[in-house]
């Protein structure tokens, strides 16, 4: 079976401008997105807080939880439905170092719901010293592997080619990011390692590229770099095109049957995969175009 | 069959072999004999997986470089006054300092060859004369800090391992990390609100004498004498378990330490019948426990452990045995949890919980399931595509797909790596990029057969111009996951494990083994036709 034609042509290059103003646009949507919330919303990992996973035997709603939890425990508690049962909810506070947290939950839902009727299934409390590094960590871990990337296609091609492929992963990461500001998910670790596994997929796809524009070049010196580069996108995009969407059906299994704990990290992923996928056509190989031109208009 | 093909055969085949191996702990375990399952552990399940609590402790250091120039201060006293050295007081200030007070010069310059001699680790800061005073100050060398520091988190570490060791839990891990903290995780452990309270208590236990001659209820107000202090004694009542604090005196100085135990065992108290905790002393301790009650019958004894009084009893007569009981109307949970952390020994300084993060098992037990379903609905989906879209070669395709997914859990057995929820996520991702270095060479090869090429020869320069495209685009995904492996806790490094495994895993698949498929399907045949 074949979804692309052999002999497919399609003018990538010469529709670049309108892939960068797409880019650009969504990317600014995300930016004005992340300004009027008030920068990205952290999950307890980062900005420090309690979280609970609870789920109860009986039917009940967040407003009631909220009113038996704010007046005995965690003042600031917000709450909310949790994952595909409708008894299942999860309790965000501000609050971190509340002694005997548990206890004072289980008592205070257990006066009200019964003891036996609440399920404490999860907790995860994260001091606001300890958010804040794992915060800091996380962006030098996403610098890291991109110095590490830019470092190793550097050696491999060209610096160029690192350039415009960097240019692409954090064309991504921003696109995820402003992803995550416009639904209202939070950011939490798992999130961040979803992050790295995009730069590692996006550039995955970009490499595959750019090695047939190394191998390309040498060939068809006469039709000039634009003609080489549009040609290795087209005998490239029938895997492109396989590889992604098996890649995104999974990702999708993940999203849909993973269960709530890691529905963000499915999130990021599934956004991850279409960006990466878009950026490896449309960003990082025109770039390289762009790039010659600029250097060619300037001689 | 040509030796190459045979030889290749044969790796992949013993491979594939210890991989069954080491795998067949973790699905039949009780079945095998006991050397098998030793050499080989089943797949060890992160704590999100499996259930218990992951907590980082901060060992509040500083506080410990106070008690110690706390009790240098107390030794600085005495030894002033065994000298018949006139001073005005010695004192601990903020800023871990210590002042010392005194008259003249002469007493100044004995004070100093008292330092030299005594505490050669404590270095003279500044001088301040004022108004007929010299006050010297000293403090402990920039090194001296360092060592009582990573002291007390070496002590707090062997403290906590005490405890834990007879709280009960299996494989409990317990690792310094960073400067001073520890980080504690103990599995499958049912009652965390206890764990926190057994683990988080300081447990420093010490007798204060009560000071009878001052009103505790003008002690509230804030009038205080010097060398005294007012703590609360807790009483909870029997029957609503409410807890009451009472306000007390006693002496600042104490008279004895929990350091001087020699054990702690729960009893009944038969009249009550109401648990206590029942403590011996070692022979310092008898001795000075024996004077103490001697010289003070009558008299009230605080049992203070981390600043509350749990009872004040009077000394009827003087204890010779050298043992005392704690009762402070425990739940026999309590007196059992009092007598481990008092058998275990007290923090050298107050910990703090930095990071607290508890999975209950059935949580864990529902994300074990959800996670290994969309393992398979992923894998289902990619092998029917390939099917499909290659046909004969999809299969073969299909074969290194199930083989990688063998060899990603072999190797986190051999590895004796930790699978977590993100780590599923890591298997689940690396299903749909595993293929991919399989769709990179069957396109290849279809490119070379639409050239003209045949067969043997698309496939030979299908895999070989592959190849380089392969290994340059799975090794900077491999950097991202390294990079996430040292930068992540956890579950986040259970998924840079898993990725990183399942990229080596896939690169061998799909370049050995489906290249030994094809080489041994079209050995000794002339094959005109591909399926791909």
């Amino acid at each position: 079976m074949q979804l692309i034609k052999p002999d497919v042509n399609v003018d990538f290059i010469g529709k670049r401008k309108i892939a960068f103003a797409l880019s650009v646009i969504l990317i600014l949507v995300g930016i004005v997105s992340l300004i009027v919330k008030g920068g990205p919303s952290y999950g307890v990992d980062f900005a420090g807080g309690t979280l609970v996973q609870l789920r109860f035997t009986e039917d009940t709603n967040a407003e009631q939880i909220k009113k038996v939890l704010i007046p005995a425990v965690l003042s600031s508690a917000t709450v909310q439905q949790f994952g595909d049962n409708a008894n299942e909810f999860l309790v965000r506070a501000k609050e971190s170092n509340v002694d005997g947290l548990r206890n004072h939950i289980l008592q205070a839902l257990g006066a009200h719901y019964g003891a036996d009727n609440v399920d404490l299934r999860r907790i995860e409390m994260v001091g606001p010293q300890v958010g804040q590094e794992l915060r800091q960590q996380g962006l030098m871990a996403v610098l890291y592997a991109m110095i590490g990337i830019l470092v190793y296609v550097t050696w491999r091609f060209e610096l160029v080619f690192a350039l415009g492929a960097i240019v692409a992963l954090v064309h991504d990461v921003l696109l995820t990011l402003g992803a995550f500001s416009l639904f209202g998910k939070e950011i939490d670790l798992p999130v961040i390692a979803a992050f790295l596994a995009i730069v590692g997929y996006s550039l995955n796809d970009t490499i595959i590229v750019y090695d047939r524009i190394r191998e390309n070049t040498g060939k068809h010196l006469s039709s000039g770099f634009a003609a080489t580069v549009n040609l290795s996108i087209n005998e490239t995009l029938s895997r492109t095109i396989l590889t992604s969407t098996t890649t995104l059906l999974v990702v999708l299994a993940l999203f849909l049957f993973g269960g709530a704990v890691i529905h963000n990290f499915a999130f990021a992923l599934l956004v991850g995969v279409v960006v990466g996928t878009y950026s490896s056509i449309f960003v990082a190989s025109p770039l390289l175009i762009t790039w010659a031109e600029h250097k060619g208009a300037s001689k | 069959m040509s030796n190459s093909i045979k030889l290749r055969g044969l790796l992949v085949l013993f491979c594939l072999a210890m991989a069954l191996v080491s795998l067949a702990p973790t699905f039949m375990k009780d079945s095998l004999p006991n050397w098998w399952q030793n050499a080989f552990d089943p797949i060890h399940l992160g704590l999100d997986l499996q259930g218990g609590m992951h907590l980082v402790l901060g060992v509040e250091v500083e506080k410990a470089v106070e008690s110690r120039l706390d009790s240098v201060v107390d030794q600085m006293e005495s030894m002033l006054r065994d000298e018949d050295i006139i001073f005005k007081r010695v004192e601990r200030l903020s800023g871990e300092r210590m002042a010392i007070t005194v008259y003249d010069e002469s007493a100044g310059a004995e004070v100093d060859a008292m330092i030299r001699n005594k505490f050669p680790n404590l270095e003279p800061m500044t001088l301040a004369t004022d108004g007929g005073y010299i006050q010297k100050d000293y403090r402990f060398s920039a090194k001296e800090i360092k060592n009582i520091k990573d002291y007390a988190v070496r002590q707090a570490l062997e403290t906590m391992r005490n405890r834990v060791d007879q709280f009960g839990v299996s494989e409990p891990v317990l690792q310094r990390q960073s400067d001073n903290r520890i980080l504690i995780q103990l599995p499958g452990i049912k009652d965390p609100q206890r764990a926190i309270e057994l683990l988080g208590k300081t447990a420093r236990l010490e007798f204060h004498m009560v000071v009878e001659n001052v009103d505790p209820q003008q002690a509230v107000k804030g009038i205080l004498p010097a060398g005294t202090k007012l703590l609360y004694e807790r009483h909870v009542d029997e029957r609503t378990k409410a807890v009451t604090e009472t306000p007390l005196v006693v002496y600042k100085k104490s008279a004895l330490t929990g350091d001087l135990l020699s054990d702690a065992q729960v009893r009944i108290d038969t009249r009550f019948n109401e648990p206590y905790v029942a403590i011996d002393f070692n022979s310092v301790g008898a001795q000075r426990f024996d004077q103490i009650t001697a010289a003070n019958v009558g008299k009230r004894m605080a049992i203070v452990l981390d600043d509350t009084i749990y009872s004040a009893p009077n000394i009827r007569e003087r204890i010779s045995g050298g043992s005392a009981q704690i009762s402070g109307s425990f739940t026999e949970q309590e007196a059992t949890d009092l007598a481990i952390i008092l058998r275990a020994g007290s923090l050298p300084a107050p910990v703090k919980i930095l990071e607290d993060r508890t999975v209950g098992p059935s949580l864990g037990h529902d994300s074990i399931d959800q996670g290994i379903n969309s393992v398979l609905i992923g894998a289902f989906i990619v092998v029917l595509m390939m099917a499909i879209y290659y046909r004969g070669a999809g299969l073969i395709a299909n074969g290194a797909l199930v083989l990688n997914l063998v060899f990603i859990m072999a190797m986190m057995t051999m590895f004796k790596a930790t699978l977590t929820l993100p780590g599923l996520a890591g298997i689940v991702l690396t299903v749909g990029m595993a293929v991919d270095a399989n769709v990179l060479i069957f396109e290849r090869i279809r490119e070379e057969l639409r050239h003209g090429k045949s067969a043997r020869v698309a496939i030979d320069s299908g895999f070989a111009k592959a190849f380089v495209t392969i290994v340059d685009a799975n090794i900077t995904t491999l950097i991202a996951a390294l990079v996430l492996f040292q930068f992540g806790t956890g579950p986040v490094k259970g998924f840079a494990v898993t990725l990183s495994v399942g990229i080596i895993a896939s690169m061998f698949t799909a370049i050995f083994v489906s290249r030994l498929i094809f080489d041994l399907f079209l050995d000794g045949r002339q094959v005109k036709k591909l399926s791909i």
